[in-house]
């Protein structure tokens, strides 16, 4: 059987990737792929956990996070296209009207 | 049997309120009535419940009602209640009678001056502390009148306050009385310490165990000196009497009501109140009689050179009231309450005569500018004559019986110095008010011709200041009236205290006795006090200071009557000496230097510059430009951009696992 540490350890890089890309990253469709990636990591050490102690309370949540990615992948690539239209660019750093 | 004494204070009150609250709108007839109607209803009352008193059985006296408890803090309590007493009676009799007439009299001075509402607002509101402060049945209701009796102290001296020197005396009377104030304060704490009480009956109880402390300080001595200091605040004497000469700055009803007849005779009032403590405490007792001599003999030197009219009496008041203290301390309470009531009458008469001679005159004060009034104002002349009389101790008059007592009294309690200072005082007494009398009401007038000045004066039309002021005229009846019955008192009122050795029954000793005796009982005073001792030693010592008293008059007849040129030339020749006494021996300028300015340099340096400028004030300036200058720095951090917000994030999650780690490995 596959140790816990492994799927933690290739969790946390996922995690890690996920945020270095959101760092980075200026397009929005990178940006927003990066916090899938995050949230994916999160549910690997989600069943990880809940496999290792048994327990069926990690699956649960599991599918809790995918049912709101999944709503914030919907609503996210509305906005994506709504922001595109409107200022014909993906460059976050260009999408700054509200600030100061 | 309830008499309803709670009734009495609240007359005034209530006329205060009416006339402070909606006076303003008032026409002055409605605020007479208002002013006067209750303060005669408080003195109606207090002449029925005499009534009522003289019918109590002596075992029903002190006649003591409670309403309601006031407050109450572990094992202490306060509550309102009345005792009335044969003191407290005689107290509440001068305090509504005196009051009453000098309400009357300022209807007539005050006619034409602004805030006439406010000023009899005030006087009520005098009335009802002052009645607080001799009814109350505790110490703690006492104070309550103290203080307010100052409050109504300050609101009357100041009472022109748009004139500096008046703002200035109203500030200088509530501060000095503050002193006093401090002392009477610990007084009453020290009693609630380790008496548990202040209610007087219960009070008395338990210091009548208390043994009679010998030479050397104890409990009860300290509490008398405490006290001391507070009745030399309210009462004016050493060394806190600087106020009341500079209270004159008030309305003269005010000085004749206020600072001569009743508020001043609170101290002794409280010193005879506390007569069962002083008893138990000789040594507190007997710097009560020094004070008293030494303010005495020292408020008469300077009201010896005075000029102007008002001030010469303000020392004389300090002087008398320095007499009511002497008896005190020689244990004749009951000398030093008579001679407070018959100084009520004279000295009341005094300033209210005085207000006359100053309202005929328009304003002037200075008895240099007066002179052959007697003919301007005939009545003021009479009244102020019998006054005159009784306050120099001539006999029938009233202060003749009173001072005659109190000076008995100092040399048959075996103080010959004290008697000795008492006898020289009433000598100088006799003169500087003799010189009064005839500088005043003798000679040629010195004011501006009355025959070239303004002409077309009506004598009906009260002028209360310079207004193109014409010939000294005679003040209305309104005014003249109270100063009859008061000359009348001048004159009747000591007879009911005529001596043994004169043949009399002395009503008032035996009436006040009860008293005394009690608070006194199993003190080495219940004793040794000498009944009748040697009538005629007593007329022989009466006979001393009449004596002086008729060589003060003679003395001032001849230096400002037979000649007149005299007493500069003497100035003169006094010189220094002259020019220290003028200068009331610049104790104000001692105070000044000793405590006023290094007070306010203190204050400046140390206390506004130092710990308020310096300490508060930077920090909180510093406070402020510290979170100014932290938030300039971190605003950079609020950039708008939201993956450097990300990144602090992330860098803040990094922080707090890489604690979390650290904690699992240690």
């Amino acid at each position: 059987m596959v140790p816990l540490s492994y799927y933690l350890v290739l969790s946390a890089i996922l995690f890690a990737c996920g945020v270095a890309g959101f760092l980075i990253k200026r397009n929005i469709i990178t940006i927003f792929l990066s916090i899938e990636l995050m949230l994916n990591g999160v549910n690997l050490s989600f069943v990880a956990f809940a496999a290792q102690l048994n327990k069926l309370e990690g699956h649960i949540f599991v599918f809790f996070v995918m049912v709101v990615a999944a709503a914030e992948a919907a609503v996210g690539l509305a906005i994506i296209i709504a922001v595109f239209r409107t200022r014909e660019t993906l460059n976050v750093d260009r999408v700054n009207l509200l600030r100061l | 049997m309830s008499m309803h004494l709670w009734i009495i204070p609240l007359l005034p009150l209530t006329g205060a309120a009416i006339n402070g609250l909606l006076g303003k709108r008032f026409p002055k007839a409605l605020v007479n009535t208002i002013a006067l109607g209750f303060t005669a209803a408080a003195f109606a009352m207090a002449l029925w419940v005499a009534a009522q008193f003289a019918a109590l059985s002596p075992d029903q006296i002190p006649h003591i009602e409670r309403y309601a408890t006031w407050l109450s803090a572990g094992q202490f309590s306060a509550e309102y209640g009345i005792y009335l007493d044969q003191l407290s009676l005689v107290m509440l009799l001068i305090v509504t009678g005196v009051g009453f007439l000098i309400h009357v009299y300022s209807v007539g001075y005050m006619a034409h001056e602004g805030g006439y509402y406010r000023y009899f607002a005030y006087l009520n509101i005098f009335m009802f502390f002052m009645l607080t402060l001799v009814l109350a049945n505790n110490y703690l209701l006492m104070f309550v009148g103290w203080e307010g009796v100052g409050l109504a102290s300050y609101l009357l001296i100041g009472f022109w306050f748009l004139k500096k020197s008046a703002a200035d005396a109203g500030k200088k009377a509530f501060i000095t009385n503050r002193v006093g104030d401090f002392g009477f304060l610990i007084a009453l704490f020290l009693l609630i310490k380790h008496f548990g009480t202040l209610q007087y009956d219960s009070l008395w109880k338990l210091v009548s165990q208390h043994p009679v402390e010998a030479a050397g300080a104890g409990l009860l001595t300290a509490i008398g000196l405490l006290m001391l200091v507070g009745a030399t605040g309210k009462s004016a004497q050493i060394p806190l009497y600087v106020w009341l000469p500079d209270a004159m700055e008030g309305p003269t009803p005010v000085s004749a009501l206020i600072h001569a007849a009743t508020m001043v005779t609170a101290g002794v009032y409280m010193v005879a109140r506390s007569s069962p403590i002083f008893d138990r405490a000789p040594d507190a007792r007997m710097a009560v009689a020094v004070i008293g001599t030494l303010t005495a003999i020292f408020a008469a030197s300077i009201g010896i050179v005075q000029t102007d009219i008002k001030k010469v009496l303000a020392y004389s008041t300090i002087s008398q009231l320095g007499y009511m203290f002497m008896a005190c301390g020689v244990a004749d309470y009951i000398g030093g309450i008579f001679h407070l009531m018959t100084h009520a009458f004279f000295k009341g008469l005094l300033f209210l005569a005085a207000g006359s001679i100053i309202h005929g005159l328009g304003g002037e004060q200075d008895m240099r500018h007066m002179g052959g009034l007697r003919k301007y104002l005939p009545y003021t002349f009479w009244s102020m004559t019998v006054a005159t009389f009784a306050i120099a101790g001539l006999p029938p008059f009233a202060g003749f019986f009173s001072k005659d007592r109190i000076l008995w009294s100092a040399w048959s309690s075996g103080n010959h110095v004290i008697w000795l200072i008492g006898v020289i005082t009433a000598g100088m007494t006799s003169f500087y008010m003799f010189r009064l009398w005839f500088l005043t009401f003798f000679g040629e007038y010195r004011g501006p011709n009355p025959e070239t000045a303004g002409h077309g004066h009506d004598a009906d039309a009260q002028h209360a200041d310079g207004h193109g002021h014409g010939a000294p005229h005679e003040s209305p009846w309104v005014m003249v009236v109270p100063l009859m019955i008061l000359a009348l008192l001048s004159l009747v009122g000591g007879w009911v205290g005529v001596p043994h050795s004169l043949h009399g029954s002395d009503h008032f000793d035996a009436f006040l006795a009860p008293v005394f005796q009690a608070a006194s009982a199993g003190t080495a005073i219940s004793e040794a006090v000498p009944e009748n001792a040697g009538d005629s030693t007593e007329l022989i010592f009466s006979g001393i200071s009449v004596g002086l008293a008729a060589l003060g008059l003679l003395l001032a007849w001849y230096l400002y009557y037979k000649r007149p040129d005299l007493p500069a030339r003497m100035a003169k020749a006094a010189g220094g000496i002259y020019t220290l006494v003028l200068d009331k021996y610049k104790i104000d300028e001692l105070y000044g230097a000793v405590i006023i300015q290094p007070l306010i340099a203190l204050s400046t340096n140390v206390f506004w510059k130092g710990i308020d400028q310096g300490l508060i004030d930077r920090a909180v300036d510093e406070g402020a430009e510290g979170a100014l200058e932290t938030s300039d720095a971190m605003r950079h951090m609020q950039s708008g951009n939201i993956r450097s917000y990300a990144g602090w994030v992330a860098v803040g999650a990094t922080a707090v696992i890489a604690f979390m780690v650290w904690r699992g490995l240690r």
